[in-house]
């Protein structure tokens, strides 16, 4: 026997009534919010972090996939939000976290070792609701473990912190998230500057501080942003490295060195005091 | 002046039934007294229904098909005994302890609180019966009257000022609870009831029986006025439960848990007071093998059963009894008993219930009893020590940090607080930031010069590119845990079979252990 329209419609609704509120009603999908990174220049690229969505933070060691989820901490615990940091290797570091302005007390610092209680963890705080910012780190997980993560978990994951005020941040090696993911960045370290550009020129007659770590410089590309819509890409034309999808951005040392002192005090930098030094460390 | 009795009746049967919910429509008898010769002391309707009276043995009693029998709890008594009076406290300051189951309170004022005298009697009745007993309760000017009635009648009675003799004269003699020898001479006398009593002629009954003739007289004539010996509200709440059999699996446990946090929370409701901090304490059964070793020099002294203590102390109080039992669970999931357990002790350190108010511009937070179950599930899968929010150390020592329980305050009180480590002080400055490899992992280094030139570790070798340090640190030399080490900065190209890019890594030479390590790597 053939159903009517109106059968059927409340057929459907009464079959998803209590888990589905009005499911014919078009829902319209609005723009989420978005928070800073704390970096001006990703601020500019992305348009911020979007709240109640999964954003994935990727790319090598030493990329600066930590110096941004530093920077977006420092700023959503200095707004007075609760963050969480779940760490599934066990790398935050407090103390340079606070000199960066993180606010430790708004921080909830999980330390995992193993990505299965990470996950665990990460799924208990999004359904736990309230925070601000949830980090999940899985920085230094091997990505061979982190790509048998279901795609389920991801989408479960998106669903939590759906409707939220919660940014969900993913740091990883690679992406994984896939279409879960509303934020993609793919970030790399383009070069390190330090106050001595070659090391043979220090030789020996500079010690401490002969050479030092000044900022690093790195770019972010966006791979995904459901807020902005990516630019077309030509088959016929190169990609172009620096198309509007992509950002640098500078990181600062806590030991920057000024040129200037180098200059001004170069009589300390000899040999003598460099052996008495460490002849005497004390 | 207007005084509230209220009354449990059959206390001892009650105080079992409240423990063991279980028998409450079940023939249940109470047996008492020394270990071979238990008599009946209370049985329940259903029992008496049977044929069950006071006084049977326990052989005797036993004989009936279906009855239970159960031996007088003291200690559930006294929990039940204290559930009493929190009821009372709940509604009056003033209250009584005048007996183990009768509790007379002040009402002057309270009509103004809770309507009128019949509905403070209803209120009574019900707040006694979410605490899991039932009362009869009276309402009368003098607080003797309210007593009697309070064990004579269901109630709630309330007795209008004046009538009080109308009231207690078709009452038994026996509630006004004479003396033995005076009990006696008036059933000689032919008086049985309160009515009588008050008919008697006081100078002749004073010349026949004394002072107490004098005394009951006055009672049973609506007249006993005296003033109330005030209890002292006590702080602390206590919750008592023996088990017939060992539980050793964790699951009927909680069931028990949960009924002895059921009863608390509501005692505790009743005071307007929330739960700050439980503590339980469980006696062990014996081990078998234990028990039955003659050897053992235990066993010839009088063995002492081996206990087990778990406690919770929460950040925010709270009344939710679902919410205590899931965090005691998870406790006892990390940490169980190691022996069956025979009987449960529960005690809660009340504080004042918690309240706020949202402000509209303020960030969101997590709901602190969300929280505090979130944090407790994390800690059993990852440890406890390894949740919480860090607080650096005032050390020159690497990594030196401590972690402390989660609890954001809002931004308010944080700012209220003169810390110094405020992070309003603390502009935001994009910096690069460190992984650190916990524990460090241990390196071989290439010295060229007194500068590392190459670096491996875990099958990767790389090429300094940079290098700075040594940095030089040292501490805590006048302690055991002494620490010295040169420090370096180093850039690193890798080359062969890896799966690390270049960067710059954090090297360090012990120069205690006389061993590189590689600390961690700027990201």
């Amino acid at each position: 026997m053939p159903w009517s329209a109106s059968s059927l419609r409340l057929h459907v609704e009464s079959a998803l009534a209590g888990r589905v509120v009005s499911p014919f009603r078009f829902k319209e999908a609005t723009a989420p919010l978005t928070v800073p990174t704390g970096i001006a220049a990703l601020d500019e690229l992305t348009g911020g972090l979007p709240r109640g969505c999964l954003t994935e933070i990727y790319g090598p060691a030493c990329s600066g996939r930590t110096s941004i989820l530093q920077a977006a901490l420092a700023v959503r615990t200095q707004a007075g939000e609760a963050c969480a940091l779940i760490d599934a290797a066990d790398a935050f570091d407090p103390v340079g976290s606070q000199g960066a302005g993180v606010f430790l007390p708004r921080l909830l610092w999980v330390r995992c070792q193993g990505i299965d209680p990470a996950l665990r963890s990460v799924d208990w705080l999004l359904h736990g609701g309230g925070f601000g910012l949830v980090a999940l780190d899985l920085g230094d997980v091997s990505p061979r473990l982190v790509r048998q993560v279901q795609l389920n978990v991801w989408f479960r994951m998106r669903r939590a912190v759906e409707d939220t005020p919660t940014v969900f941040v993913v740091l990883a090696q690679h992406s994984n998230a896939k279409s879960c993911a509303s934020l993609v960045l793919r970030v790399e370290k383009e070069t390190d500057s330090w106050s001595l550009p070659v090391q043979k020129t220090a030789q020996r007659a500079f010690h401490t501080p002969g050479c030092l770590l000044n900022n690093s410089a790195h770019r972010a590309e966006m791979v995904r942003s459901f807020l902005r819509n990516k630019k077309t890409l030509f088959i016929d034309r190169p990609r172009s490295r620096d198309s509007s999808e992509t950002a640098r951005f500078l990181l600062r040392s806590d030991r920057q060195f000024n040129q200037d002192q180098l200059h001004t005090a170069p009589e300390l930098q000899t040999v003598e005091i460099s052996q008495e030094r460490k002849r005497n460390s004390g | 002046m207007t005084f509230c009795a209220i009354f449990v009746p059959n206390f001892s049967l009650q105080a079992v039934e409240r423990a063991e919910p279980a028998l409450r429509n079940q023939p249940l008898v109470l047996l008492d007294g020394p270990a071979p010769t238990f008599r009946v002391i209370a049985v329940s309707e259903r029992a008496r229904l049977l044929g069950v009276s006071n006084g049977l043995t326990k052989a005797a009693a036993a004989e009936f098909s279906g009855v239970l029998l159960r031996l007088r709890n003291r200690e559930q008594e006294a929990a039940m005994h204290a559930a009493l009076m929190d009821a009372a406290w709940s509604v009056s300051p003033r209250a009584e302890n005048t007996a183990l189951d009768i509790v007379v309170i002040d009402l002057a004022g309270m009509a103004t609180l809770f309507g009128d005298y019949e509905g403070i009697g209803l209120q009574i009745q019900s707040r006694c019966s979410e605490l899991g007993f039932h009362v009869q309760v009276a309402v009368s000017e003098n607080p003797e009257t309210a007593r009697i009635l309070a064990c004579a009648s269901p109630g709630p009675t309330v007795v209008p000022a004046g009538q009080e003799s109308q009231f207690l004269k078709p009452l038994p003699l026996e509630l006004l609870a004479p003396s033995e020898e005076l009990a006696e001479v008036l059933r000689r006398w032919g008086i049985t009831s309160c009515g009588a009593l008050a008919a008697l002629p006081v100078l002749s009954l004073s010349e026949c029986v004394g002072q107490e003739g004098v005394h009951l007289h006055a009672i049973a004539s609506g007249k006993g006025e005296r003033s109330l010996i005030l209890a002292e509200p006590t702080h602390t709440f206590e919750e008592f439960l023996e088990l017939d059999d060992a539980v050793e699996e964790l699951e009927p446990l909680s069931f028990l848990l949960g009924r002895l946090l059921d009863q608390l929370c509501a005692r505790v409701a009743a005071r307007a007071l929330a739960i700050r901090t439980i503590r339980v304490q469980f006696e062990l059964q014996p081990d078998f093998e234990e028990a039955f070793d003659a050897s053992r020099e235990i066993l010839r002294s009088k063995q002492l059963p081996g206990s087990f203590h778990c406690s919770l102390a929460l950040p925010r109080p709270t009344q939710d009894s679902k919410l205590l039992l899931k965090l005691l669970r998870l406790r006892l999931q990390g940490k169980p008993p190691h022996a069956p357990v025979q009987k449960l002790w529960m005690y809660a350190a009340p504080d004042r219930a918690f309240a706020v108010q949202g402000g509209l511009f303020q960030p969101a937070a997590p709901d602190p009893d969300k929280l505090e179950l979130t944090l407790a599930r994390i800690a059993s899968v990852v440890g406890e020590n390894n949740v919480g929010s860090a607080e650096v150390l005032d050390s020159n020592r690497p990594d030196a940090f401590r972690t402390n329980k989660f609890s954001p305050l809002p931004v308010s009180d944080h700012r209220r607080k003169n810390d110094s480590a405020n992070a309003a002080e603390v502009p935001i400055k994009a910096k690069i930031g460190f992984r650190y490899f916990r524990p460090p992992l241990a390196a071989y280094v290439e010295i060229s010069d007194g500068c590392p030139v190459r670096v491996s570790w875990k099958g990767n070798t790389g090429k300094v590119v940079h290098a700075a340090g040594p940095w030089r640190m040292s501490g805590q030399w006048w302690e055991e845990h002494a620490w010295h080490e040169d420090a370096w900065e180093v850039e690193l190209s890798f080359f062969g079979k890896t799966t690390l890019s270049s960067g710059v890594y954090y090297i360090v030479f012990d120069v205690l252990q006389k061993k590189w390590f590689v600390r961690g790597s700027y990201d």
